[in-house]
């Protein structure tokens, strides 16, 4: 018998362990690469002057003394905490509606609800140019008030996060105990009482993730004060200018530091409400199934279609006014702002290259972000890698769009960086946008990797079948639905996404959202409404084939799912 | 029985093996030879270390020190890819996505075996499950016992050298449960693979086992077969974790005797010394009621309090003052209580034979 082996817990490390180890290694470099070092490059750029050298706050002291750059803080601040006013309590009714009445037609309100998410941010905009701008059909509703300025960026910020402070209003109202409600039924508690001491307490954590992520992303969006902001200046629109306009790119660097400080307060808070969420509902609550209420029922759905109708009639703005001739005058039909050829030099190339970008983004994020999820959530030994790779994959849902975007400027572009080479391509354009969406698609993966039995890499292993086999045997087909999820999630925000893009396209890779900035620039609104809807509507396209397709193609690779 | 591990070779010798959490000990102490073809059950309360200890041989949960030898090799480093074991879940772990067929197959596809070898291996594997019409199922379409019985199947398909199951009947109702017991019993025998069973059912582990490992806070308490497990108890842990016992509270009066009460009981021996503090374990079937004379060592009188009917037996509840204030539960067989006619309320006379009496020393709590 072999002596009695010492102390440690070590186990030889098999050909999976090494194959697991070196897939970790590899995309936590990837991530280090794509993320970590452009935003520290970012970082040390705003401690710098323009020569390079070690200037410590000198730029953060100037921007505050100079009184436009200061104002933008105000101003962002302003649209965004009146825009987080507006929407909370719309959400919340909506969801309210959603969740806890009998509100006839809840898939279609849900998915007229979900819609600005299909379209860029440019599009809510340009609709309320055409609606109150100068040409405005009804202008005399804003009293003399001009819709460019904060007036605007509300309204368009208000369309383009209804969805996001819904879906999270959506969980949190869902997370209901059936059995508070019966007792306080049962002590003839009154119905005001009810919804003050139950319902607002228990959706008090989804009320303030929603007011935080709603917040930041008025703060961080650059798509509706670049079209409608006038002559508002906001932090988002400030980088830009700083950087493309004046290449100014340490005051860049200052700007697009402050633009992290609400992202990563929000990030912090929601990191902590989703603890408490949590332990909120235990195993033994009891789901409440919301009754007929007529009179209730019949108010929400009031509010709901209202709510609806403006989203839709936003929507409707831009598609009428992109196949009209000339809005307001003459209002006949045509497809002449489709030619993009006539009001921007490249075109439908900066469609068919979005198009490809978000197809690239979309294959290559999923496989990354599953494997790199699998590796996390799956692998066996190198604890320590595992979780440098969850922490590095959490980053993301911090850095604002236009940060991330300048950090690759200042990363890639820098002399000497043998990465460099990377600078202007589309590969380019695909990682940024990759890592800019990591965390969601990267949560998805993971949640729906904890939902399989831990054991089976065990049984794999005593079966000696390598791990990766039963990945791709047993993980992706189970997880299907999830990895489709994720790759519709990372084209969908590929079409749309404007904010890191704007910095690192060329005029090789110029994107669809960057022709519809442009084409709004240089006047060409009608062309820009029609890009914008031609987005929107390859979104929307993807989006419903998704739900066709995965009913068609789960129906045949998910037949274990039946009975 | 003793004599049933020493025949047989040793195939897994764990020695000095010792588990830590942090400043958690989950196992510590831990030498334990199990011969080939054996088929053992870790028995034990929940947290006693019985499942870390499984997956300590299955290296999944690597020990903190001691060594593990499986069929004369060292696999106390080794990853759990290069050990040689098949392993069965309480959860089952069938791949959701394979039908009952392609879920045996699955370690057969990896070795180079042609096609129809790994028909006719699944088949026979079907066969011996009981399963042969099931193949194309998914796990889905299966009962929880048909899940159990392919993922046994799915373990043994490429004739691993020792078999593992983590409580793989817990999940399943008390009839499919039972059946599936004697099941496994008869497939273990039939293939005479060893075999090491973890179970918090001491009933489980007395029917299937050839020998239990009874484990208590991450030591073994008690190494033996079945019926040394419940006949000779090696520590009041032991006595009162498997079967039914009673606990008198007495007093050694030598090599031979104990005091209980105001009755000095002959036992056939005991480590306690004189004077001491001691307990007296008897099962309730052990008592006597019948043929009993005035020749009759440790013979008491007794009252028959509550009665509880279970079927093949009556347990009463007696009250014995001359053995102590302890309520005695005693078991009898139907004819006893129809023949001596054993109702609530009489006063009988009963005795305690010598060589069923175990004692051991201190209290139990």
């Amino acid at each position: 018998m072999s002596a009695v082996a010492g102390g440690g817990e070590r186990l030889a490390v098999d050909r999976d362990g090494w194959i697991t180890r070196a897939a970790i290694v590899a995309i936590a470099a990837l991530l280090f690469l794509a993320l970590v070092a452009p935003l520290w490059s970012i970082l040390s750029q705003s401690f710098e002057d323009r020569s390079g050298a070690f200037a410590g706050l000198a730029n953060y002291a100037r921007f505050f003394a100079t009184p436009a750059l200061s104002y933008s803080i105000l101003n962002s601040v302003l649209v965004a905490g009146v825009t987080t006013l507006i929407v909370i309590p719309l959400a919340f009714v909506y969801a309210y509606a959603l969740t806890r009445t009998m509100v006839p037609g809840k898939a279609l309100l849900t998915g007229v609800a979900l819609v600005p998410i299909l379209a860029p941010s440019m599009l809510p905009a340009i609709a309320l140019v055409y609606l109150f701008g100068n040409q405005g059909m009804i202008r005399g509703l804003l009293l003399g008030e001009s819709i460019y300025g904060p007036i605007g960026i509300v309204i368009g910020e208000a369309f383009y996060c209804f969805p996001h402070a819904l879906l999270i209003l959506v969980t949190a109202l869902s997370l209901a105990d059936a059995r508070l409600y019966e007792a306080a039924a049962a002590l003839g508690t009154g119905r005001r009482r009810v919804f003050l001491t139950i319902t607002l307490p228990s959706a008090k954590y989804g009320l303030v993730s929603a007011s935080f992520v709603v917040f930041t992303l008025v703060v961080t969006d650059f798509g509706i004060p670049v079209v409608i902001g006038g002559r508002f200046n906001v932090l988002a629109t400030d980088v830009y200018k700083q950087v493309m306009g004046q290449q100014n790119f340490q005051m860049g660097a200052v700007v697009a530091m402050l633009l992290i400080v609400p992202a990563l307060a929000s990030f912090v808070v929601d990191r902590l409400v989703q603890r408490r969420q949590v332990a909120l509902l235990g195993a033994r609550s009891v789901p409440l199934e919301p009754r007929a209420k007529p009179a209730l029922d019949l108010a929400m759905l009031a509010f709901c279609a209202a709510v609806g109708t403006v989203i839709l009639g936003i929507l409707a703005t831009a598609v009428f006014a992109s196949l009209v001739k000339l809005w307001p005058y003459n209002l006949s039909l045509t497809l002449a702002n489709y030619v993009f050829e006539d009001f921007d030099s490249d075109g439908w190339r900066s469609y068919w290259n979005s198009l490809r970008m978000a197809a690239y983004t979309a294959v290559c994020g999923t496989a990354v972000v599953f494997a790199g999820a699998y590796l996390v959530e799956k692998g066996k030994g190198f604890a320590a890698g595992r979780q440098v790779l969850h922490l590095i994959a959490m980053v993301p849902l911090a850095v604002p769009g236009l940060v991330l975007g300048l950090a690759y400027v200042f990363f890639f572009n820098a002399p000497g960086n043998p990465l460099g080479f990377l600078y202007g391509t589309m590969a380019l354009l695909v990682v940024c946008t990759v890592a800019h969406f990591y965390t969601v698609a990267h949560l998805t993966a993971t949640t729906a990797l904890k939902q399989l039995d831990p054991e089976f890499e065990t049984v794999s292993a005593s079966l000696k079948v390598p791990f990766y086999r039963t990945f791709w045997r047993v993980t992706v087909p189970v997880c299907l639905p999830a990895i489709v999820n994720i790759a519709i999630y990372l084209f969908v925000n590929a079409m749309t996404t404007v904010s890191a893009i704007i910095f690192i396209y060329t005029a090789q890779t110029k994107l669809a959202s960057v022709a519809i900035v442009n084409m709004n620039d240089s006047g060409a609104i009608a062309a820009a409404a029609a890009m914008a809807v031609l987005v929107t509507a390859t979104s929307a396209t993807v989006k419903l084939a998704e739900a066709l397709l995965s009913r068609l193609l789960l129906w045949r690779t998910q037949a274990w799912r039946r009975r | 029985m003793k004599a049933l591990s020493a025949s047989r070779p040793p195939y897994l010798t764990i020695s000095g093996l010792e588990k830590r959490f942090g400043g958690f000990t989950a196992l510590t102490g831990i030498d334990l030879v199990i011969g080939e073809g054996e088929f053992v059950c870790f028995l034990g309360p929940s947290g006693c270390g019985k499942t870390t200890l499984l997956r300590a041989i299955a290296g999944l949960e690597p020990q903190t020190r001691g060594s593990i030898v499986q069929g004369g090799r060292d696999i106390s480093r080794l990853p759990p890819s290069q050990r040689d074991y098949g392993i069965v879940f309480q959860s089952y772990a069938l791949f959701p996505n394979l039908t009952a067929a392609e879920n045996i197959a699955y370690g057969l596809v990896n070795r180079r075996m042609s096609r129809s070898a790994i028909d006719a291996r699944v088949a026979e594997l079907m066969t011996l499950i009981g399963m042969l019409g099931s193949g194309p199922k998914y796990p889905s379409q299966l009962s929880g016992g048909q899940q159990q019985r392919v993922a046994l199947a799915r373990a043994l398909a490429t004739s691993p050298g020792l078999l593992l199951l983590d409580e793989p009947l817990s999940a399943l109702d008390a009839r499919v449960r039972l059946r599936l017991r004697g099941e496994i019993k008869e497939l273990q025998r039939r293939l005479g693979v060893t075999t090491i069973m973890v179970t918090h059912d001491q009933e489980e582990a007395i029917s299937v086992a050839d020998r239990i490992v009874v484990m208590d806070h991450g030591r073994i308490e008690q190494v033996g077969t079945p019926d040394e497990i419940y006949r000779q108890p090696a520590s009041l842990f032991v006595a009162g974790f498997v079967g039914t016992m009673n606990f008198l509270p007495g007093r050694s009066i030598g090599p031979a005797g104990v005091r209980l009460g105001g009755v000095d009981l002959v036992v056939r021996r005991t480590t306690v010394a004189a004077g001491a503090d001691c307990t007296v374990c008897a099962r309730p079937e052990d008592f006597i009621v019948r043929n009993i004379g005035p020749e009759t060592p440790n013979t008491f009188a007794a009252t028959i309090g509550d009665t509880e009917f279970l079927g093949p037996v009556v347990r009463a509840r007696l009250e014995a003052p001359a053995l102590g204030d302890t309520p005695i539960l005693a078991d009898f067989s139907l004819n006893a209580v129809t023949d001596l006619d054993l109702l609530s309320g009489r006063a009988i006379r009963m005795a305690l034979p010598e060589d069923r009496i175990r004692v051991f020393a201190g209290r139990s709590s």
